[in-house]
């Protein structure tokens, strides 16, 4: 994928000079191997930072919310998806932005790398799908089908659903994934069992709300985990307000989620935090045939009301 | 809502979901009732989510 880069910045400099865009929000490499940092470029110099490999984990919509001008954004499958909730929930004008969309083979996982070496990763390479990742004493090629995030590796949607222009050619969509392996898992279980799953899964939680800030769908002014009065959720590390926290976090997502694992790319303990988006979506799906994100034209089945909706949970 | 709580482990029997108007206060003593004696049924040692005194390790 990184052959994208000389095509995403000729494109940037591009709209810039024409006056279509003010700025144009892409990446560009981090302090550290695999930590690629989102990147505002409003002048031609500033593109030349760009960068486009597979650590672009992060989902750029997160920088539109409520944004003023005209911005060119880069977009993979996902994060288009979640420019089109953005839009369908009046956080940013469709006519405000041109989107660049990046057609995308997956991103890596800086976990599952990071876990496989004992050294520091000095670093990470990429050609073709091969990634060589080395440090003081050794290096290493895998394949990186091997080294996929676990939601790059189950993603359906690859492709950017809405664009202004393709930094590259359309890719062969993943079909005979299964995208709720993990959550059939969970469900197969008895609810002793699901309790101590999702309890060890948390148990390393240290409430640092990274999963929220990197999450384009939460942008609400004021947090309810920020709120003191009235205090929603205890603020502590007590088994229960750390549960309490990522239950109604998940539910913040119920219907929006597009599953781009932001949260868990984030996460600094490594928790499987999608675990609980992706069983909503798995919901969303069954009940209503609802993937976030798909069309501009579409409300959410949260937010209609249809005369035939499921409502068996209720008496 | 019922599917994720549920699905994280709340035993199934202890989450209900009722319509009610403020009008209908015979049907809230009678989904209130039902609740009740069907909650006492199920096994207390199955009683979680329930914040309680800090553990101490």
């Amino acid at each position: 994928m990184t052959d994208y880069t000389d095509k995403i910045k000729e494109i940037a400099k591009r709209v810039l000079a024409e006056g279509k865009v003010d700025m144009v929000i892409g990446f560009r490499a981090g302090t550290v191997p695999m930590m690629n940092q989102p990147h505002y470029a409003a002048s031609a110099e500033a593109v030349e930072e760009m960068i486009w490999d597979s650590n672009c984990g992060l989902n750029l919509a997160n920088y539109l919310t409520d944004k003023k001008g005209k911005i060119g954004i880069i977009a993979k499958g996902c994060d288009s998806r979640n420019i089109v909730t953005h839009v369908i929930e009046n956080k940013i004008k469709r006519d405000q932005l041109y989107i660049i969309g990046v057609p995308c083979t997956g991103m890596i996982d800086h976990h599952k790398i990071n876990a496989m070496f004992d050294k520091e990763i000095l670093k990470v390479e990429e050609s073709g799908d091969q990634i060589t990742i080395s440090g003081s004493g050794f290096s290493e090629t895998v394949s990186k089908q091997d080294l996929l995030a676990e939601n790059c590796a189950v993603c359906t949607h690859r492709n950017p659903v809405e664009y202004d222009e393709l930094a590259g050619e359309l890719v062969d969509e993943q079909a005979d994934v299964d995208q709720y392996a993990s959550v059939s898992k969970v469900e197969a279980m008895t609810a002793d069992e699901k309790w101590d799953y999702f309890d060890d899964l948390l148990s390393t939680c240290i409430r640092c709300y990274a999963c929220r800030n990197a999450c384009p769908l939460c942008y609400c002014p004021t947090c309810f985990v920020d709120e003191s009065r009235p205090q929603w959720v205890g603020k502590s590390q007590d088994p229960t307000d750390v549960r309490t926290f990522h239950l109604l976090r998940a539910y913040h997502c119920a219907g929006r989620c597009t599953d781009c694992g932001a949260c868990e790319r984030v996460c600094p303990m490594g928790i499987k935090i999608r675990e609980f988006t992706k069983k909503l979506n798995k919901d969303c799906k069954e009940l209503y045939g609802w993937e976030a994100g798909l069309s501009l034209d579409q409300r959410p089945p949260l937010d209609t009301f249809k005369a035939d909706d499921p409502e068996e949970f209720i008496k | 809502m019922k599917n994720l709580l549920e699905h994280t482990g709340i035993e199934p029997g202890r989450l209900h979901f009722s319509w009610i108007s403020s009008a209908e206060s015979t049907k809230f003593v009678d989904v209130v009732t039902k609740i009740t004696d069907e909650v006492k049924t199920l096994d207390p040692a199955n009683k979680k989510y329930v914040k309680t005194e800090p553990k101490v390790d």
